[in-house]
């Protein structure tokens, strides 16, 4: 074997060990339990709190809402798609309140007339001419719209 | 164009065929590391999440967009969405009109009016949690994996922030965070997945239009739904193994 071969493999032994070294301080414990990446990973994206509560929560304070709501056609919705979530609120019910959508144009993202939108899902206004200049809920109850 | 009459002597082809006897075996060899590009699908009981998507009921109301954005900390600036809602026109002219202005979050104008619309509907888009994801495969630190139910996420203390990913996804369904300056994507709430609850989205959709679900469970709303309507997913060509599954999905879309 020439010399010039000899040389370059020693040098290749040599960065492959230093490789190996580096490899096993550095590679996480979890890594490859599951498959190639770190498992521990999974367990930090879990911890996250959440944010959006569920019905019964909204039910313990607020049944009487609850009842109206589930009488009219709103029945289907959850009340944090209008309100927004509700997990400080429930912690801390004095001092932070849920969000209360009050004008015309948080109303019309739903109920606009708009020809992408099915006609038997849900009902539509023309955004501009209806009742002009009225806000909402002055004639409709959210909780039940035609009360 | 005449067919060259060539005589082959029996060494070539004894030649060529251990060429392709051995390419074969090669091939085979790669196997083991299959698990780098495809999560393999587990066996009998085990979830497997999937989702559908009903076009038919969706009112682009966006509450999917805001929702998502509260719970997961999106920024709330325009161009970082984990889902966002495409607005598709089709006119008599045959022009496909694509609009999503902040995601939908503001709402949407009709544009073009009544008497020129052929077709008009609303398509919600998320990431498709493929099962042999093109994202995850090109990670260079393996911060981009994919876990044994189906699910792509990220490591975010092992992302770098290349961006190989973003522009590897088919459906553009990832973003650089501009805050923590590493990738983020939809993770179908694995936190409330965790916890037994739905995710955000889900859970606020005011017309049910989706729908997820474990798949190996026959019973659950999401083997119900593929069931009973003729589901389809976007850019089946890539072969990236989708599993968000539209209803009623026209072609124009992609």
């Amino acid at each position: 074997m020439p010399i010039q071969i000899k040389r370059l493999l020693l040098v290749f032994a040599f960065f492959i060990a230093l490789m190996l070294v580096i490899r096993y301080f550095l590679k996480p414990d979890s890594w490859g339990k599951m498959g190639p990446y770190r498992y521990e990973a999974l367990k930090e994206i879990a911890n996250k709190e959440p944010k959006y509560v569920d019905l019964a929560s909204c039910e313990m304070c607020h049944d009487t809402i609850v009842k109206i709501k589930i009488e009219g056609e709103h029945k289907s919705i959850n009340c944090q798609t209008c309100h927004g979530p509700g997990y400080k609120h429930i912690n801390e019910p004095d001092t932070s309140n849920i969000e209360k959508p009050k004008g015309r144009e948080f109303c019309v993202r739903c109920h606009a007339k708009n020809s992408a939108r099915p006609e038997n899902i849900v009902k539509q206004i023309d955004a501009i001419e209806h009742n002009k200049g009225e806000v909402c809920i002055t004639c409709h109850n959210p909780h039940k719209p035609w009360q | 164009m005449a067919i060259e009459n060539k005589n082959f002597s029996r060494r070539d082809f004894f030649r060529k065929s251990g060429a392709v006897a051995g390419s074969v075996i090669f091939a085979s060899l790669l196997n083991p590391f299959k698990k780098v590009y495809a999560v393999e699908e587990p066996k009998g009981k085990s979830k497997w999440y999937g989702i559908g998507i009903d076009i038919e009921k969706c009112i682009g109301c966006a509450s999917c967009v805001r929702a998502c954005k509260n719970e997961n900390d999106v920024p709330k600036e325009p161009f970082f969405f984990r889902n966002w809602v495409e607005q598709y026109v089709i006119t008599n002219d045959g022009d496909v009109k694509v609009s999503s202005p902040n995601g939908g979050i503001d709402g949407y104008k009709q544009i073009v009016p009544k008497e020129d619309i052929y077709k008009s509907f609303f398509v919600p888009k998320m990431c498709n949690h493929c099962s042999k994801s093109p994202c995850t495969q090109v990670c260079p630190v393996g911060a981009s994996f994919e876990t044994k139910e189906g699910l792509a996420l990220v490591d975010k203390s092992y992302c770098i922030g290349c961006g190989y990913c973003v522009q590897a996804c088919p459906y553009g369904c990832r973003y650089i965070n501009p805050k923590e300056g590493v990738v983020d994507k939809c993770t179908l709430c694995y936190h409330r997945l965790q916890k037994g609850i739905d995710p955000a989205c889900m859970t606020v959709c005011p017309t049910g239009a989706r729908i997820f679900g474990d798949l190996h469970d026959k019973e659950s709303s999401i083997a119900k739904f593929i069931k009973e309507n003729n589901c389809v997913v976007l850019k089946p060509q890539l072969n990236t193994g989708a599993k968000l599954f539209y209803n009623a999905l026209s072609q124009e879309v992609h």
